[in-house]
């Protein structure tokens, strides 16, 4: 069944659409990340413009992280008071990501801005988790526990000041970092289309010490509200939010992280770790293959204006 | 500059190919609107038409050729072009084409270089390769020669979306006089007006020339979804927003498990 998306400007299949909304929707709820950086790739495979496709899939993340959310509030594993710092910076990284997207986009390089952080965010990051789950799984092996206990040591972040104290993390931490953890966040998320949940949480835990209790539920927070932001401000701005591919996307997408999220939870932390880093790596190289090849194509269209 | 090259352009109709004249066209388009629904892939119009003698009772020229110019309502378009910079492939070059057919079809009988003269064809601006497409160049608008590297890039890209065509198959005579001609309307046709050039060639001279046109409209849902995305950005924006928290929501409570 076709139907004509109004923004995008073409028609496509909605079972296609729905089944990679269900499919992405399951990677997300099975390692508790939004999969925006699964998304975007295969909405721009299909034939959506880099442009309309990160600006549609905030609104999907927004969607997906709301589910999230609501279910760690009712647990309790959710910091309020850390979620609205990280926030506050949050949504000014948004803005300034916003903005940049749209300077980007005039200049025609907009394209390989998105596909420039892809590579580099993508296999660092990937690297970095395949290396850690790998060495974990070596440690079980050796009949050592999994998880290193969090060194009790201070890092030079807690050395900063402006120190501000989250009762429901237990930890005693500056502004400054929180700030800085929140901005980026926000920022790479407007010009990629993700909601950075892979890299919000391991900053969380590796710099600021956040317990992993509330670590996943607070990101998630942070994820709805940039996401959110963005939808706005991407349709505020740029006129590029496709709300019938977006309803598609998430109907499909909250459907497959239900079924993801009970598989995730039968799986080993470190396993799925494991996983997870292989998978964003091989996104990474998807991207880089494509600079790095000589197009079929040299050339490519851009509208600039009606009438 | 672009007034100029169009007072141009309608100086040459005006002066140089005005019919010699002893026939009239006469053509009926099957459909003026084509909606654009939800579930719109594509669709043919059709253009029926006759050749009558003018005035009436004086003889006709058989065999003849036709021509249907269809162009779609001006958009302006870049046209990038990538080159390798450092190892990797970025859009280093780009032209901006101005006020250019958003749709443009040349169909035929024949195949138009075997209708008439090469400089026929370009004054009268039949085909793709003779179609006026400026370009802005520095401060001005030109078109270039049709082997300009980015002019043949932007007919090739515009052909692969099935927006550009030049068919030389689409016209056919049913009798001498009686023609119908296919119009294709491609899935992702850009809304607004379109305008229908018709011209009879009577042994590669123009012998006359009509009008006519068609209108692309988007329709229900899609009209207003895409109204409303241009010009309330902001509610739109907020009004996704609530719709991605209250499919959140609703999942969470329908998928509760405690």
């Amino acid at each position: 069944m076709q139907i004509y998306l109004p923004i995008a400007d073409l028609p496509v299949n909605v079972f296609l659409v729905l089944g990679m909304g269900i499919a992405v929707g399951y990677i997300s709820g099975m390692f508790g990340i939004g999969g925006g950086f699964l998304m975007t790739p295969l909405l721009i495979f299909i034939g959506i413009s880099p442009a309309v496709a990160v600006a549609t899939v905030s609104s999907h993340i927004a969607a997906s992280s709301f589910t999230g959310a609501i279910s760690y509030w009712r647990k309790r594993a959710l910091d309020v008071a850390l979620a609205m710092m990280l926030l506050s910076a949050g949504i000014v990284g948004t803005a300034t990501g916003v903005w940049l997207f749209t300077e980007l986009r005039a200049l025609d390089q907009l394209d390989l801005m998105i596909g420039l952080s892809y590579v580099t965010l993508l296999t660092v990051v990937g690297a970095m988790m395949i290396y850690e789950s790998v060495r974990a799984i070596l440690r079980t092996r050796h009949g050592m526990p999994a998880d290193l206990r969090r060194p009790g040591s201070h890092t030079w972040l807690h050395g900063l000041p402006f120190k501000l104290r989250f009762k429901r993390s237990k930890i005693y931490v500056s502004a400054i970092p929180v700030w800085a953890i929140g901005f980026v966040i926000g920022f790479i998320g407007a010009i990629m289309g993700i909601g950075g949940g892979f890299l919000l949480v391991p900053m969380l835990i590796y710099f600021l010490r956040v317990p992993t209790a509330t670590v996943i539920g607070t990101s998630m927070v942070l994820t709805l509200v940039t996401m959110a932001s963005a939808t706005v401000m991407h349709a505020a701005t740029n006129h590029l939010v496709d709300a019938v591919l977006a309803l598609i996307l998430m109907v499909g997408g909250v459907i497959g992280a239900q079924f993801g999220a009970r598989t995730g939870q039968k799986m080993r932390g470190e396993r799925l770790r494991l996983l997870l880093g292989l998978l964003v790596f091989a996104v990474g190289c998807r991207f880089a293959y494509e600079l790095v090849v000589r197009p079929d194509d040299l050339y490519s269209l851009r509208y600039v204006a009606g009438g | 500059m672009r007034r100029l090259l169009t007072t141009f352009a309608f100086v040459i109709m005006a002066f140089g190919t005005e019919p010699a004249g002893a026939e009239r066209l006469v053509v009926s388009l099957s459909n003026h609107r084509v909606a654009v629904t939800s579930n719109f892939v594509g669709e043919e119009l059709v253009l029926f038409g006759t050749v009558e003698p003018e005035p009436a009772g004086s003889p006709l020229r058989p065999p003849y050729d036709l021509v249907v110019t269809v162009s779609g309502p001006p958009q302006t378009l870049r046209t990038r072009r990538k080159e390798r910079m450092l190892g990797i492939w970025v859009n280093a070059d780009a032209r901006e084409f101005v006020r250019v057919p958003s749709y443009l079809a040349v169909l035929s009988n024949r195949p138009v270089n075997n209708i008439a003269s090469p400089d026929t064809l370009r004054r009268l601006q039949i085909g793709l390769d003779n179609f006026l497409l400026p370009q802005r160049i520095g401060p001005d608008l030109a078109d270039t020669v049709r082997d300009d590297s980015f002019r043949r890039a932007f007919v090739r890209l515009q052909t692969q979306q099935g927006l550009y065509r030049e068919s030389g198959t689409a016209v056919t005579f049913l009798t001498p006089t009686v023609f119908r001609a296919a119009i294709p309307m491609p899935a992702a046709v850009p809304t607004g007006t379109y305008s229908i050039e018709v011209e009879l060639f009577a042994n590669g001279g123009l012998a006359a020339r009509t009008t006519s046109a068609l209108e692309v409209i988007k329709t229900g849902f899609e009209q207003y979804v895409a109204d409303a995305a241009r010009d309330y950005g902001l509610l739109y924006g907020i009004a996704t927003a609530l719709m991605a928290l209250v499919i959140g929501w609703f999942a969470s409570v329908v998928f509760a498990r405690d």
